[in-house]
């Protein structure tokens, strides 16, 4: 018999009453979507006006296959790219290093030159496609490729959008990608956002992230506090570097994820417009309004998804979806059913694809703006989200920002607490998993999965070998000569990227040259 | 004298995912158990020389990057040309069915798939470890 306790909280530890009535919400002051602070979206018309990008991030093997598998996706529907590349390509290693053995094209497309992003994008116009690249510590490396790529098909820089995820704080709170120590690292970091600034203006040169550390065990509430506290961090840095706030503020944004606990991630979007929109307007005195609107991409959660009766992984990706849209994403990744088993196969996320075309099309959410708006259960769950999240901003304030407190390890240390605590409450089976600690099955049959096989990696060699023995290797030397020359110093190292880009110089030959001026990061791990 | 079962708990690889070795490494640790994390990126070689200089009765690997075979055979390999053979190794992450029948096949005690319970990881290590000495 199903118990209801009368003590519950959610997720985030945020104690939910029996029932919520106009006593919870005395004070309601509601602007209209579009209105500062945004709390309910940031266009007035919403999906009315354009639905959000259907963007599914997606990679794998060699650039050849991924850009099949584009072609595939932007035919089924898909609305805007996103790239997914291997661990060597993120770490910045070319497929022939020793440290890339056996990753090379497991979990993302390989790309070691701007040969490799000529062959991912053949086929693609991208004046009229928009990219979103999943790449930190290499990030102003894959975007100067992508910019040559867009030279070489003709376009000019003004006319090309996308972005870039370029967010170094949150690898070293979660997601642990780091190659450089922290200050080298937003010293690139903003060598993007300034040069996209300057030259590439409707490009997003940062995707200001909570997924990976919500990914990584933290709760709703961390995963909004840290992630506009990141944002913080990289406006100080701008700002540092002498662009006025407006400039670039408008072409900041943001990536969160949708995880199941469907009210409290709606609430969790509409606080984090609520809350950014007055950092930018009074803590920076930003005066244009593009800068005080957060936009966001979403993607449902990865670490929710079970190896057990994976079908039910299409429920669970549908509701996230839904609480994603309800919430006001600009753009969305739905996961696939074999998400805890290997890279979407082709038939899983022609699935995910579709949940999202079900829900755009036929479920008649897309209608209305914020249609939960003045709901009692998520304006009190909106105001819940929006203070325990400003009381964390104010603690690493207090801590002397976002690297300081990463330091001395506060945000690990908060996600692995909450990370071993959501464990003990499967394990307990407080918190109930279907398949997985309730409602199991034995002797499940087999899915079919994406095999990726060791024929990546040979064939991603050879083309290496062949590129080098093709190249001028005396301009490429001279190139990475001329960029650590400028790492040394303080110009911006975009245009010396470019160079070493345009020459064919690899991921792994220029990340060397980086590794020789800046060093390379270890982390004192927090258990 | 110290009668805790010892175990190094390895990232080897690039997969810098650590949310399970480290909720694991910590499970063990309240499980009574000395546990040493050796943090992210670790080659097959640093993993093994760990094992040695730490006297481990277990390791656990955790690879979620798909590049298991070439990892984990390595290991198994390493381990023979140390004389440490005897230690148990597990092995956690993304492992596809057919891929943990192999690795079991080099000596893998036992391969953790999603979802697996932490009581069943602890009573594993404590029921294998109990059998070899």
């Amino acid at each position: 018999m199903a118990k209801l306790t009368s003590d519950v909280t959610n997720l985030s530890g945020i104690p939910i009453d029996p029932v919520y009535t106009a006593a919870n919400t005395p004070n309601l002051q509601l602007p209209a979507p579009g209105e500062f602070p945004y709390t309910r979206g940031i266009h007035r018309d919403m999906y009315r006006g354009r639905l959000w990008t259907m963007r599914q991030f997606s990679g794998f093997a060699t650039p050849e296959e991924t850009n099949r598998r584009y072609l595939y996706l932007l035919s089924q529907g898909q609305t805007g790219l996103s790239v997914a590349f291997d661990l060597p390509t993120l770490m910045g290693y070319d497929a022939d290093h020793a440290t890339s053995e056996g990753e090379v094209g497991k979990c993302g497309v390989s790309i070691c030159s701007l040969e490799d992003m000529e062959i991912l994008f053949r086929g693609i116009p991208l004046g009229d496609v928009t990219v979103s690249m999943t790449i930190n510590s290499p990030a102003p490396i894959i975007w100067a490729m992508y910019l040559a790529v867009g030279e070489k098909q003709g376009i000019e820089w003004s006319r090309m959008s996308g972005t870039l995820q370029n967010d170094i704080l949150k690898e070293y709170i979660a997601q642990k990608e780091y190659i450089f120590p922290p200050r080298p690292s937003m010293r690139l970091v903003t060598d993007v956002i300034e040069y996209s600034t300057q030259r590439v203006p409707r490009f997003n040169p940062i995707s200001i992230s909570g997924y990976h550390i919500r990914e990584a065990g933290s709760t709703a509430v961390q995963e909004l506090a840290f992630t506009l506290r990141d944002g913080i961090e990289y406006v100080d840095w701008a700002l540092e570097r002498g662009l006025p706030v407006d400039s670039f503020a408008p072409r900041l944004s943001f990536f969160f994820n949708a995880h199941n606990d469907f009210f409290e991630e709606i609430a969790k979007y509409r606080a984090a417009r609520k809350i950014w929109a007055e950092v930018m307007r009074n803590r920076y005195g930003a005066s244009d309004e593009k800068s005080w609107k957060l936009r966001t991409h979403a993607q449902t959660a990865g670490c929710s998804l079970t190896w057990q009766q994976p079908q039910n992984n299409i429920v669970r990706t549908a509701l996230q979806a839904l609480a994603a849209v309800l919430g006001g994403t600009q753009s969305l990744h739905t996961n696939s059913l074999d998400e805890a088993y290997a890279l979407p196969s082709e038939h899983a996320v022609t699935i995910a694809l579709r949940t999202q075309q079900v829900i755009a099309y036929e479920s008649g959410v897309p209608n209305v703006p914020d249609p939960l708006g003045g709901s009692y259960f998520v304006e009190s769950l909106t105001a819940e989200m929006e203070k325990r999240a400003s009381d964390y901003i104010r603690r690493i304030d207090e801590m002397g920002g976002m690297i300081p407190a990463i330091e001395r390890g506060f945000p690990q240390t908060e996600i692995a607490n909450a990370s071993y605590e959501y464990q003990h409450t499967i394990e307990t089976g407080q918190q109930k998993i279907v398949g997985v600690n309730a409602f199991v099955e034995e002797n499940e049959p087999p899915i079919e999965i994406l095999q990726i096989d060791e024929s990546s990696q040979q064939h991603q060699l050879e083309k290496l070998k062949n590129l080098k023995s093709r190249r001028s290797n005396e301009t490429v030397s001279n190139t990475l000569d001329a960029l650590k020359r400028a790492a040394q110093g303080r110009e911006n190292t975009m245009p010396y990227i470019l160079d070493a880009v345009r020459a064919y110089a690899t991921l792994g030959e220029i990340c060397d040259a980086f590794r020789d001026v800046f060093g390379t990061y270890t982390e004192t791990s927090v258990l | 004298m110290d009668h805790r079962i010892r175990v190094l708990v390895a990232k080897p690889g690039l997969d810098g995912h650590d949310r399970g070795a480290k909720v694991i490494a910590r499970a063990l640790r309240d499980a009574g158990m000395e546990v040493i994390y050796t943090g992210l990126r670790q080659t097959p070689e640093m993993i093994v020389n760990a094992a040695l200089q730490e006297d481990v009765q277990v390791i656990g690997l955790s690879i979620l990057s798909g590049a298991h075979n070439a990892i984990v055979p390595r290991v198994m390999q390493l381990l023979k040309e140390k004389g440490i053979a005897d230690v148990l190794v597990t092995v956690g992450g993304i492992i596809p069915d057919e891929d943990a029948a192999q690795l079991k096949k080099l000596g893998v005690a036992a391969v953790f798939q999603p979802g697996a319970s932490l009581e069943s990881i602890v009573d594993f290590i404590k029921s294998s470890v109990k059998q070899i000495a």
